[in-house]
Order: C-alpha cells, then sequence, then structure tokens
C-alpha cells in the first residue's frame, strides 16, 4: 500500500515537470494552456491517488478535491482561451512547408 | 400525468422543479457529508440546514438540472461515460506528454469547429469541459451548437464533419444517455 502510494506520488510529480516543461517548450498561448491543463490534471489526480493509498480515511476529501479539479482546471483553461481568441490573438501554425492551407 | 417515465420509487413523483430542488439539495448535502470530519448527530444537523440555505440560495440556477434524465439507466450511462472519459484523460496526458518531450516538438495546431447535437447548456458544458481535458484539445469558445477547439494535432484539410467525429462525438454519444 505504502509503496503503490509512493509510486502514484512520484508519477503525479512527474505529470506536474511536464506540464513545466511544456509550458516552456510550445510556442504560444493556446498550445501552453494545453501543455498545463493535460499534464497538469493527471499530476494532480495521480497524487490525490498516491495520498488516498497512503492515507485512505482520507478518501472523501480527497474525492471531492478531484472533483472539483475536475470541474474548474477545464472551464479556467476555457476562459482563458475565449478571453485571448476575442482579443484576436491567433494561433501559432506551423512554418507552410507542407499542405497548403487557407488563408485566415 | 405521465407516470410510464418515472423511475423513482418515490410514492408520487414531484413536479419537475421540486424535483430539480431536491436534487441540488441532496447532491449539496451529500458535499457536506463528505467533507465532514466525522458522521454524528451534529454534523448531520448542521449539514441539513447548510444545505437548506445553499438551495435556496441557489434555487434560480437550478434550473440547470432539468436537462438530467432521470431513467433507470442513466446511472448506468453516467458510468460509462466515466470510464471513457478517464480512458481519455490518461490517453490525452500520455499523448501530449510525449509531444512536449520529443525534441522536435511535433505540433500542428489549427482552431477547428465542432458540431454537438447536445441541447441543455449543462450538457454543452459538460462536453466542453470533456474536450479540454482530454487528447490535444482545448474548447476556446461556444456559440449555439458549434465549439470552437483549438486543436494540437489538426490533420491537414480537417472539415467541420471529421473533427466533430474525432473531437467530439465519442463523449457525445455517452452524455446523451443522461443529459438532452
Amino acid at each position: 500500500m505504502r509503496l503503490a502510494g509512493d509510486i502514484f506520488l512520484l508519477i503525479g510529480a512527474l505529470f506536474c515537470l511536464l506540464a513545466t516543461i511544456g509550458l516552456l517548450r510550445m510556442p504560444d498561448t493556446y498550445n501552453r494552456i494545453q501543455a498545463g491543463t493535460k499534464a497538469g490534471t493527471l499530476g494532480a489526480l495521480s497524487l490525490l491517488l498516491g495520498v488516498a493509498l497512503i492515507q485512505p480515511e482520507w478518501w472523501a476529501k480527497l474525492l471531492t478535491i478531484a472533483g472539483f479539479i475536475l470541474f474548474t482546471s477545464p472551464v479556467g483553461s476555457s476562459t482563458i482561451a475565449r478571453a485571448i481568441h476575442l482579443v484576436g490573438i491567433r494561433p501559432w501554425r506551423n512554418p507552410p512547408i507542407e499542405a497548403p492551407e487557407e488563408e485566415k | 400525468m405521465n407516470g410510464q417515465k418515472e423511475p423513482m420509487p418515490s410514492s408520487d413523483s414531484p413536479p419537475p422543479a421540486l424535483r430539480q430542488h431536491l436534487l441540488v439539495y441532496l447532491s449539496v448535502y451529500l458535499l457536506w457529508l463528505l467533507l465532514a470530519e466525522r458522521i454524528d448527530g451534529q454534523e448531520l444537523l448542521a449539514g441539513a440546514l447548510a444545505a437548506l440555505v445553499v438551495t435556496i440560495a441557489s434555487a434560480p440556477y437550478a434550473g440547470l438540472f432539468s436537462a438530467l434524465r432521470l431513467t433507470p439507466a442513466a446511472p448506468l450511462h453516467l458510468l460509462r461515460y466515466l470510464g471513457y472519459f478517464f480512458a481519455a484523460l490518461i490517453r490525452a496526458n500520455l499523448d501530449v506528454a510525449r509531444r512536449v518531450l520529443s525534441p522536435t516538438l511535433p505540433i500542428r495546431p489549427a482552431l477547428v469547429e465542432v458540431q454537438t447535437r447536445l441541447v441543455s447548456p449543462l450538457g454543452r458544458m459538460l462536453l466542453a469541459n470533456s474536450i479540454t481535458l482530454t487528447p490535444g484539445t482545448l474548447s476556446v469558445d461556444i456559440d449555439d451548437d458549434r465549439i470552437l477547439v483549438h486543436w494540437i494535432d489538426c490533420p491537414p484539410g480537417a472539415d467541420l464533419e471529421t473533427a466533430t467525429q474525432r473531437i467530439a462525438a465519442g463523449f457525445e454519444r455517452h452524455i446523451l444517455g443522461f443529459l438532452e
């Protein structure tokens, strides 16, 4: 139990690290949000699962926290994305080497 | 009245508005009990009162829940949706992790539109949230039945049809089981 919990904590930390690397490497805000929410969500959930395995009597609170993260995280991401979309920021496109795409 | 679609074993089926308030009340009460230190008389009483206050305060918004389909099969659909959702969530994370770590940063981002058959605000919100949380897609805006999605790996020349199929159709099928 202890070992499984530790493994999940480690996986969670790893995904949070990946989210950070994604934030640094991605070319524009939309893609940074992608990296941040995706990796951040699984990172947080995995951390919570790890804690639940180590402290099983906390399951109810941890479940509630997970629920709130799952509801609020995407809303926050979409709100930021919508705001920059309305301001008129266009998403970064690949340099047009292949596949002619229509003009925006 | 239309008694053939009432799944609840209650003796008299309450009118829709009352049923929504009851649903809100029970959800809030359950949340209180989940957060309570321990379940005893004091917590039960305090929770009952707090849930009542919240239900009254949020009464103008209870209409959101009118989209819920309270059929016997609904909980089953909800479970299937959750299973599908978590599978997609894990796939999304591994996929984005791979892109982030890959030295060439293999992304082909673009904004695409997807169309949804869900009509209720709650259902659309759930769909948009699911899209944001899963494989390289991020809901940007919603306009009637069109959701604008930022797709991290858009195949060249993807149109409304393919985008809808690839991004939204799976979630939609499961959500339709318990929401309008």
